[in-house]
């Protein structure tokens, strides 16, 4: 998994020509872990297809 | 600290302003000397607006003794977080990068509105960088020092405001929450704070972090001061997209009719295991004064409190994508590395975690049929000290920086009014977050200033100056 963290930042930073410096790896890898984790615990709670976002938008 | 305003709350000042006891000038100069004499510790300021201010006072005098009639809040000297827009100025949001934007042509909003209602602007104040930020330390202006220790932090993102108001430099400061810019420092510096309903305060020409959650508001050493300010700015904007269009709805008649009859409830679960004694002895004093023995569970609130972090996160991200490639950097590094990640979220993540929003307020909307009032810790904690890097919670050592709002942050997502009202503890005072339905700011002010009236939310003197 860690490889494969590592991989998909270098893969993002390229896509999206984002730097990272070989100094902020570290930083900007535990962020990213950390979000992930918070990502994915919003991720498995069950919501029904129909659920619309909560944006602002009216017309 | 014995001058000419000593004692004197916002509303006392106009009062004596509009009663001609004492002048718009003299207040404010003797805020400009307080400021002169206590924010070489406090570094609350990052801009002093003296000429501005003198010269505004002085067209309120004449004004006054032309007989125009005054404002409610004439003469009152207050301060604003910088990523509020002043004339003149560049709005620097806490950054080195937006210096070098052009100067502010006009006011935010809430400034002129402020000044609308008499007061007088006298600065603006230091933020942690881009409000992405729960300590008030800054890497390019230094921290802002806490009023009642000045080894300690204030509080972040509007770091400046809690120290400025806390340390009675100004009795009025404003600030912005997007996860509990207000409460925290509020909480740490030992005043009161109003972060209203999202949405019922202009955000116009103020700098953004997170559209999704971005609110500004008040923050005072009494709740008639938090009322009178927040009064001053009520009201639609169509400069600010999210910006309510219901009319002012004024809370200030309705401060003193007392508690009679609320529905009041402690947050349980999530929000009493995650704090140190002293944030549970708070709630509990103020629970105990209220007469509110009921606990409630605000549904998944570890789960809310995730997705608003992948929200706030990504939406920052976006705001600050193009500076990310072109100005890594001049920004704080800290601030940078997480903007960064929060680049590299993927889209399906955010998405859900904006329909989990919709479930969650769906949830509390329907909590707030049998309660009126939700009480829960501003903070876990007191205010640590400045450069501090974990606290333990539960006996478990964690990064203090991203867990100083983990009380706030399930709040704000779905956007309620909160009152942060402080518990003077010794040697640090700590807040308590008073949660009302949407667009019931009437209600979580009435039972702040109960709860002042009662003596058990007070803010205490400086007690570090």
């Amino acid at each position: 998994m860690a490889d494969h963290l590592d991989d998909y930042i270098d893969a993002v930073a390229s896509a999206m020509a984002l730097p990272v410096e070989d100094a902020w790896r570290p930083a900007v890898r535990a962020n990213l872990e950390v979000s992930l984790r918070l990502a994915r615990l919003v991720d498995e709670f069950p919501l029904p297809d129909e659920t619309e976002p909560a944006g602002i938008y009216s017309a | 600290m014995s001058d000419k305003i000593d004692g004197l709350t916002a509303g006392g000042i106009a009062k004596a302003v509009s009663g001609r006891r004492l002048t718009a000038f003299e207040a404010v100069e003797t805020s400009l000397a307080r400021i002169a004499a206590h924010d070489k510790i406090l570094n609350s300021f990052t801009d002093v607006t003296a000429d501005r201010a003198r010269a505004r006072a002085k067209a309120i005098d004449a004004a006054i003794a032309a007989g125009k009639p005054a404002g409610p809040l004439a003469g009152v000297p207050f301060a604003v977080k910088n990523l509020f827009d002043v004339a003149g100025l560049p709005t620097r949001a806490g950054s080195r990068i937006n210096r070098d934007l052009p100067l502010a042509p006009r006011d935010a909003a809430l400034v002129e509105r402020m000044e609308a209602a008499g007061a007088v602007l006298v600065g603006a104040l230091n933020m942690g960088e881009y409000a992405y930020d729960f300590t008030g330390e800054n890497v390019h202006d230094g921290p802002s020092r806490n009023p009642h220790d000045p080894t300690r932090m204030t509080g972040g993102s509007s770091g400046g405001s809690g120290s400025a108001v806390g340390g009675a430099l100004v009795p009025i400061a404003l600030g912005s929450d997007t996860n509990g810019s207000i409460r925290v420092p509020s909480s740490f510096c030992g005043i009161f704070g109003l972060k209203p309903t999202y949405g019922r305060l202009s955000r116009a020409r103020s700098y953004p972090f997170v559209a999704s959650f971005d609110h500004l508001g008040p923050f005072a050493r009494s709740v008639k001061d938090l009322a009178l300010a927040y009064d001053a700015m009520q009201g639609p904007d169509a400069d600010d997209a999210a910006c309510t269009t219901r009319p002012v709805e004024p809370c200030l008649p309705s401060l003193a009719e007392g508690i009679g009859g609320l529905r009041v409830a402690i947050a349980g679960g999530y929000f009493q295991k995650n704090a140190f004694p002293e944030a549970l002895e708070a709630v509990a004093r103020v629970a105990k004064a209220l007469g509110a023995t009921r606990m409630v569970e605000l549904p998944e609130a570890a789960r809310a409190r995730a997705a608003a972090f992948i929200i706030t996160t990504t939406e920052g991200a976006s705001l600050h994508l193009d500076r990310l490639r072109k100005r890594a950097g001049d920004f704080d590094p800290a601030v940078r590395d997480r903007l960064i990640a929060g680049a590299m979220i993927p889209a399906p993540y955010v998405d859900k975690a904006q329909k989990f929003r919709r479930w969650y307020r769906a949830k509390v909307l329907e909590l707030f049929r049998s309660v009126d009032v939700i009480l829960a810790p501003a903070t876990p904690c007191t205010a640590p000290k400045l450069g501090q890097q974990t606290l333990e919670l539960d006996g478990v050592e964690l990064p203090l920086r991203p867990n100083i709002g983990i009380h706030t942050q399930p709040i704000s997502f779905v956007g309620l009014p909160v009152a942060a009202v402080p518990v003077p503890l010794q040697p640090m005072p700590i807040g308590v977050q008073v949660i009302s339905a949407p667009w019931r700011e009437d209600i979580a002010l009435r039972v702040a200033f109960a709860l002042e009236q009662m003596g058990v939310a007070a803010a205490p003197a400086p007690r570090g100056l």
